[in-house]
């Protein structure tokens, strides 16, 4: 019979078939040693194991029925009931002889590892003495090391070695991860995670591969190849260095080794045959996660007869039930008793590949993983994880009674190391796993490219090519692309200070605004794409949900978090409506998103970027009008950009003429022709990826005193009429401009021609969306107030006017609305429109001078 | 020595052959496709395949060779499979080489057991396509094709053609004729002892299986998935086993392959549902995940394929690859080229009839009708011109008819009705169902240049509800972008296509276009119905063929701006300009750019002269004329 838990073909394919296919080492071994290797339960002789005799150095099959097996003959250490429940047994160290004063060992029981497979299980036999074994082991070292696992190359005793050494002496001060808190760089990394394992008990040790594959390349190249073997005696190497340092130390098992970060494969698309039983490491997002399986390990039979109770192990997901009770003969009397058998959890999860990992237009792949033990609901559908695990093949049986099988294998993959990518985001300390991996000629390419003149014409040229000039509105995107160094003052006080560069394009419709939008959109990883006219507060920022099902509330993020540490696009600004709109003030300055919504009270990072195009109020740009007249939008909001452009249609021949040319070009060139012709989208891309998390410039002495020139020359300028022409906001703009201009040369100063380009760019902005259309002069305070200073200088001097007016007409208690601005009209040297005149009684009814009631103003 | 029907109607007996020859060096397999190119190769040898769009799968012999034209609706997971494997026979120890390529069932007679440890095994990879025919394609190409290999349909099966009628009917008729059925599978028994092995036990099998699938034991019927509803045709599972990293959702394929209906893969089916409570192992898939991925062999058949290419259109007048070098097929096209006045006449005529005599609206919609996007530069399609037919008579069958016509000129259209029920409950965007791991597909999953007809007549005040305005939204980003954002569930994917989108509408559309004519009827028939109807009648069928060449073939021209014209073209732009700047735009001078495009392709010149210049600014002024009148009497009213 075959157990509930039982699964037909999958133990046993996925032990002996890794073999087959195709992975050139195991080939060499001829398939029949292995089933041998399998049948050894029967070969009790072989049993003194590392000890074994020279002569069985020749047998193969023998060597590895030893060597695979080293836990084995440590059995005796462990109680029991533990002993027999678990057949992977190793990592009791086998030095633990009975007696040893070292006795913590022992209250430490071994966990099997379900996630290597347990084709070994089979193999197992009865406990041996241990004193013999290790002085044989002591004896016999150099014999020892002729041994090799079967069908690999692996030595035990020099690879546990090995990897002592290593968990021993492994230091590397310039690697630093975001789970090293605490760590100190110069002392061994893995021997303090040792000791945090003592303290809080936690039996996981986790190993980088790559620390590993710089230490050793040969012991890195076993782990990847051949993890079954491997990990196990890695298991074994870190319980003796660990029981050895803290003897007295109860673990809730033993310690488990978890490698990660295996460089075998990175996509999901590149897993092939040949990767079977090797350890890799994969990408993805978890879409599917199953309920708990319970797979049963032991089963416990009684009879009925005579209550005789046994236990039956799981062998090659099998389990056989005993068809004789071997206390009373009776046949077919075992029964299954559930509720003793031991189980373990399983879990079977779907990983899809992540959408950056995909080529264009084909749907994305996806891989079935298995969890174990504790591994199990460490995900939720919806986790970017990096999967460490071992990757198997197994055959599908068309029908388990029937030999024949489908041509086909099922494939999945034992986990043995979760990372999620995206969990820390709420943290913020997202940086480093943000990085995207860059080979080393790709940077080489991207350093080179950075040591050109003009990579900050190329680049700009290179963005959104099919959008003709405006060049700079597109340097100054290419800015908000890498935007400015983070800087935190949370200690003064201040808090985080906006590094995200935040550009306003506003103009005439028709003039590609949308196009460059999507553009943006489509070139960062992280961008959103919204219109203001379909979003709304709610789809901008998070809302509370409650769950149907569970009756939980959930918090949905909306466009503004999503595209935290990227950019957010927004479309139609003007056509937001104003409680939407308000939204942006947080986010656009202090870059956080605060929800009080239904028992909800959180604070969201939203460190985005917003890149805004905005239409005129009267479709088309009215030159005679300032900005915020033209658009209509508070200069609350108008002041938090950094850049303000306006996308005009310039009225001039020689530019029609530069525009025709470029979209007839447009209409016959090829496509390759076009590729040739600018940078590759991947590059650019590539580019702002390795500046934004490689490249961290700080302002230099010169710089600085430059900004401060800049500065004073600006308030300077305006100071000359009495009026205000830069505020402190502008400063912040230009240092974030010049650090992100020098991000694009991928320096790590910010040195004088940043500032002179940043200046440049700030006084071009200003000078298309600042200037005071009725003096022609740049004006700041349009920006800031909403108003210029001479329009609100000449509201005043209205105001008095019509009050002088009225106070010359005597003590009238009321007049006619449409008379006195008659009077007014002939009275006054300017043309007053209706608006000003307006304007002007409002202004005078707030002094509390007159109220408008209809059409007659009464005096107070 | 194989004879001449072997590689039609046993191609695995090739397969073997080769396979036996070359062993153990792997490159047995490049020998197989070559030899299968040979042999397609020769004369008119592809209408000697049946095609599973025109024969139904139960008429066609299992494992002989068949080709599919398709549309690759979604792609499954690459599996891995046993490309050689090693039997065992239990009595004599005889051990044999097997190819498992091309199979889904490991093969292995009675007395044999697979050795899953041999050595001798290697493991394969192969992608798995799920296709469906191309979706919305036109009456006359599956006429035409059929016809096409009609003639020589081969003797072996028999299938006779006046059966075709009933032929699109699933499988409820199995069951009627299962006398019949046997019958023919005896037929193609005796011609392949090879597979006597495994025969006996598919004949057994073969009636139960048809039974299971209508008898209401069974789970609810399989949905084929067809993006389009009420289409009707084979859908199938494509094993890929050569470079499926160049095929995409959406491409239009035509694959020569080994078709396999084996049985035994729906007992696997059944089998394993009926044990998944068993086995946790085997319930890894959902039952959902089981019957998307394995559905019953009979339904949706397995092609292997030994040869696949992309079709670059699915006109059958056509020969297949216009961009070969071959002489035949530039023979072909300068053959057509020199008549291709005549016939461009004769389709305005005829298209301005259909539009009520309005030859404005009839010239642009011969322009619609030759475009596509020819490139795309950074996120901006070219070369797409979506023609809003705005002054459509309302809540009569005009729109009908104008897209029965199309229907009868283009090789692939659909007809969307757009009413706010209609927009509110279909799903226009293909999503991604987690539970069935399959990409559900919608109304717009559309292969390239299928002409989508928008009746914006038809819609009503009314509310939309978050379906209707996303499914709104979707058709927008279609026409402006040329792109379909499908919905992953927890992230979205931008597939590009290439669909030519003409809306009519009573007023302007509410979707964006690129072009608005306004119709100007001179004729208002008493009875639309019947003028529509003789309209198509009066055709000669040679003619519409004559139509149906020349709008794919254009469609595939390549074209250039000289330097002079560009001049010209610059200067023009720069006088407009002068003269008139608020009027005429950047957009202005693209749409012009188009329609000048268009017309020199219509007219078979491959590179835009003076003339076609003028032509083209003429159009537009005479196009934007209609539409400001139309602003003014609208005013006025």
């Amino acid at each position: 019979m075959s157990s509930p838990a039982s699964t037909p073909s999958r133990r046993r394919g996925k032990r002996d078939r890794g073999s087959n296919p195709s992975t050139p080492q195991d080939a060499r071994s001829p398939p029949s040693q292995k089933r041998r290797a399998d049948d050894s339960t029967s070969t009790g002789d072989l049993q003194p194991m590392p000890t074994s005799p020279p002569a069985e150095v020749q047998s193969p099959g023998a060597g590895d029925a030893l060597f695979s097996s080293p836990p084995q003959f440590r059995h005796s250490a462990i109680p029991l009931d533990f002993d027999i429940s678990s057949p992977l047994t190793y990592g009791t160290p086998s030095s633990r002889v009975e007696g040893t004063p070292r006795s913590g060992v022992r209250g430490t029981p071994v966990r099997q590892r379900p996630d290597l497979g347990s084709a070994r299980k089979a193999r197992q036999v009865d406990l041996h003495s241990d004193g013999l074994a290790e002085d044989i082991v002591a004896t016999d070292q150099s014999l020892g090391q002729k041994l090799v696992i079967w069908g690999t190359d692996v030595n035990v005793a020099s690879c546990k070695e090995k990897f002592q050494r290593f968990l021993q002496r492994f230091i590397d001060p310039l690697d630093k991860e975001d789970e090293d808190i605490g760590l100190d760089l110069n002392e061994p990394r893995y021997m303090q995670r040792l000791q945090e394992i003592n303290v809080v008990g936690e039996p996981f040790l986790n190993v980088n591969c790559d620390h590993l594959r710089s230490f050793d390349e040969n012991l890195y190249r076993q782990l990847i190849c051949y993890p079954q073997e491997v990990i196990p005696t890695f298991d074994m190497a870190a319980n003796e260095i660990f029981f050895d340092r803290y003897p007295d130390s109860i673990l809730e098992h033993q310690i488990q080794v978890r490698p990660y970060n295996a460089l075998k494969t990175r996509n999901m698309r590149s897993l092939n045959p040949e990767d079977i039983d090797q350890l890799i490491t994969i990408s993805g997002m978890v879409i599917r996660s199953s309920q708990l399986i319970p797979e049963m390990q032991e089963a416990f039979f009684k009879c009925q007869v005579c209550a005789f109770t046994t236990r039956v192990e799981i062998d090659r997901g099998r389990i056989a039930e005993p068809s004789v009770c071997k206390n009373c003969n009776t046949t077919h009397s075992m029964a299954l008793i559930h509720n003793r058998s031991m189980f373990s959890d399983k879990q079977m999860i779907k990983l899809q590949e992540s959408p950056e990992d995909m080529p264009a237009g084909q749907t994305p792949h996806t891989v079935v993983l298995f969890a174990h033990n504790d591994l199990v609901d460490k995900v939720q559908p919806g986790d970017r994880v990096n999967v460490t695990g071992i990757y198997r093949a197994v055959p599908i049986r068309v029908n388990p009674r029937v030999s024949s099988v489908k041509s086909v294998y099922r494939t999945h993959i034992d986990v043995i190391h979760y990372r999620k990518t995206d969990s820390k985001r709420l943290h913020g300390v997202d940086e480093e796993t943000e990085q995207k991996m860059f080979t080393e000629e790709r940077v080489k390419i991207l350093k080179e490219l950075s040591k050109k003149a003009d990579i900050y014409e190329r680049l700009s040229l290179a963005l959104a090519p099919s959008i003709y000039e405006h060049e700079d509105i597109k340097k100054g995107i290419l800015l908000q692309l890498f935007g400015g160094s983070r800087k935190d003052f949370t200690h003064t006080g201040r808090g985080n200070f906006r590094a995200e560069i935040n550009i306003l394009l506003c103009g005439d419709p028709g003039t590609s605004k949308s196009q460059l939008l999507q553009y943006v959109y489509n070139l960062v990883p992280r961008g959103q794409y919204t219109s203001g006219k379909g979003s709304s507060a709610v789809g901008l920022t998070a809302y509370v949900m409650k769950d149907p099902e569970t009756r939980q509330l959930v918090l949905q993020t909306g466009a503004l978090v999503l595209s935290d540490n990227g950019i957010c696009c927004i479309d139609e600004f003007d056509k937001m409506n104003e409680s939407t709109r308000s939204v942006l003030h947080e986010v656009m300055e202090q870059q956080t998103l605060s929800i009080a919504k239904a028992g909800i009270i959180c604070q969201l990072n939203a460190r985005t970027s917003i890149l805004a195009a905005a239409n005129p109020i009267e479709s088309q740009w009215n030159p005679k009008k300032t900005t915020i007249e033209n658009i209509q939008l508070p200069h609350t909001l108008l002041s938090r950009f950094d850049l303000i452009f306006l996308m005009l249609d310039p009225r001039d021949e020689a530019y029609d003429r530069r525009l025709a040319r470029h979209l007839v070009s447009l209409y016959y060139q090829s496509e390759e022709k076009m590729e040739e012709e600018y940078m590759d989208m991947a590059i650019l891309r590539d580019y702002i990826a390795y500046a934004r998390s490689y490249v961290n410039p700080r302002l230099s002495e010169e710089a600085s005193q430059a900004l401060i020139e800049a500065y004073v020359d600006m308030r300077k300028i305006g100071s000359g009429r009495g009026m205000v022409s830069a505020y402190p906001r502008q400063l912040e703009s230009l240092i974030r401009l010049a650090e992100a201009h020098a991000k694009v040369r991928f320096s790590e100063k910010v040195e004088i021609i940043d500032v002179e380009e940043a200046k440049r760019l700030h006084r071009e902005a200003l000078k298309q969306s600042a200037t005071d259309p009725r003096t022609g002069i740049v004006d700041i305070s349009i920006l800031t107030t909403g108003m210029s200073a001479t329009a609100r200088k000449r509201k005043e001097e209205l105001a008095q006017a019509l009050r002088k007016l009225i106070q010359s007409k005597g003590k009238t208690p009321s007049l006619k609305y449409q008379q006195l601005f008659d009077d007014l009209r002939a009275q006054s040297d300017t043309a007053v429109t209706k608006e000003m005149f307006e304007e002007a009684l409002r202004a005078l009814a707030d002094d509390d001078f007159l109220t408008v009631t209809g059409k007659i103003v009464r005096l107070l | 020595m194989p004879c001449v029907g072997d590689w039609l109607n046993n191609p695995l007996s090739i397969v073997r052959g080769l396979f036996a020859q070359n062993v153990p060096n792997s490159d047995w397999e490049k020998k197989v496709t070559e030899y299968f190119k040979e042999k397609l190769k020769e004369n008119n040898a592809t209408n000697w395949v049946p095609s599973l769009n025109d024969v139904p799968v139960h008429y066609l012999k299992p494992n002989s060779l068949v080709k599919f034209r398709c549309m690759v609706q979604d792609m499954f997971d690459p599996e891995f499979y046993m490309g050689v494997y090693e039997t065992v026979d239990s009595n004599t120890n005889a051990r044999v080489l097997h190819f498992g390529k091309y199979r889904d069932v490991a093969e292995c007679g009675p007395q044999q057991e697979i050795d899953l440890n041999s050595s001798q095994t290697v493991t394969l990879e192969r992608q798995t396509f799920y296709c469906v025919p191309v979706p919305g394609e036109s009456a006359w190409v599956k006429e035409i094709s059929f016809f096409a290999s009609q003639a020589r349909v081969s003797p072996s099966t028999s299938y006779t053609p006046s059966r075709h009628k009933r032929s699109y009917e699933e499988d409820e008729d199995m069951d009627q004729h299962p006398s019949k059925q046997k019958e023919q599978h005896m037929g193609n028994n005796s011609g392949s002892d090879i597979h006597g092995c495994v025969e006996p036990k598919r004949l057994e099998t073969e009636a139960p299986a048809g039974h299971n699938l209508i008898s209401p034991n069974c789970s609810p019927p399989l949905d084929l998935n067809f993006p389009l509803p009420g289409e009707k045709g084979p859908a199938c599972l494509v094993k890929v086993y050569e470079s499926w990293e160049s095929f995409k959702v959406n491409d239009v394929l035509e694959v020569y392959g080994i078709l396999s209906v084996d049985p035994v893969l729906s007992i696997v089916n059944n089998e394993e549902r009926d044990s998944s409570t068993l086995d946790p192992m085997e319930c890894m898939d959902t039952a959902e995940e089981q019957r998307v991925h394995s559905p019953p062999a009979s339904l949706v058949p397995r092609i292997h394929v030994i040869l696949a290419q992309k079709l670059q259109h699915i006109n059958p007048l056509l020969p297949a690859c216009l961009k070969e070098e071959e002489s035949k097929t530039c023979e072909f096209v300068s053959n057509f080229m020199s008549e291709l006045s005549p016939v461009r006449a004769e389709l305005l005529g005829f298209l301005t009839h259909a539009l009520l005599g309005d030859s404005l609206a009839a010239e642009y919609l011969i322009l619609h009708l030759i475009s596509t996007v020819y490139a795309r530069r950074d996120v901006l399609p070219l070369g797409k011109f979506t023609v809003n037919l705005s002054g459509c008579p309302r809540n009569s069958i005009f729109t009908e008819h104008i897209y029965r016509i199309i229907q009868q000129l283009v090789p692939a259209s659909h007809l969307l009705q757009m009413t706010v029920e209609s927009m509110n409950r279909s799903r226009f965007i293909p999503h991604k169902d987690y539970a069935a791991n399959r990409l559900v597909s919608g109304v717009l999953q559309l292969a390239s240049n299928t002409s989508l007809v928008v009746d914006e007549t038809q819609l009503e005040q009314g509310q939309l509800d978050t379906t209707g305005v996303h499914n709104v939204t979707a058709l927008g980003n279609l026409i402006t972008w040329q792109k379909v954002d499908y919905d992953f569930n927890y992230h979205r994917m931008e597939f590009p296509c290439n669909i030519n989108v003409l809306i009519t509408s009573e007023g302007r559309s509410l979707l964006p276009s690129d072009c608005q004519v306004h119709l100007q009827p001179q004729i208002i028939p008493p009875n639309m119905e019947e003028y529509m109807s003789s309209l198509l009648t009066a055709v000669l069928p040679s003619v519409l063929n004559k139509f149906r060449i020349y709008l794919s073939l254009l469609r595939l021209l390549d074209y250039s701006i000289s330097d002079e014209v560009t001049k010209a073209v610059e200067e023009d732009f720069v006088e407009m300009r002068k003269n008139d700047p608020e009027s005429i735009t950047a957009d202005d001078l693209h749409k012009t750019l188009l329609v000048a495009r268009f017309l020199s392709l219509s007219a078979g010149q491959t590179t835009l002269s003076r003339e076609r210049w003028l032509r083209a600014k003429q159009l537009e002024a005479l196009r934007k004329a209609r539409l400001q009148q139309q602003c003014v009497n609208g005013n006025e009213l």
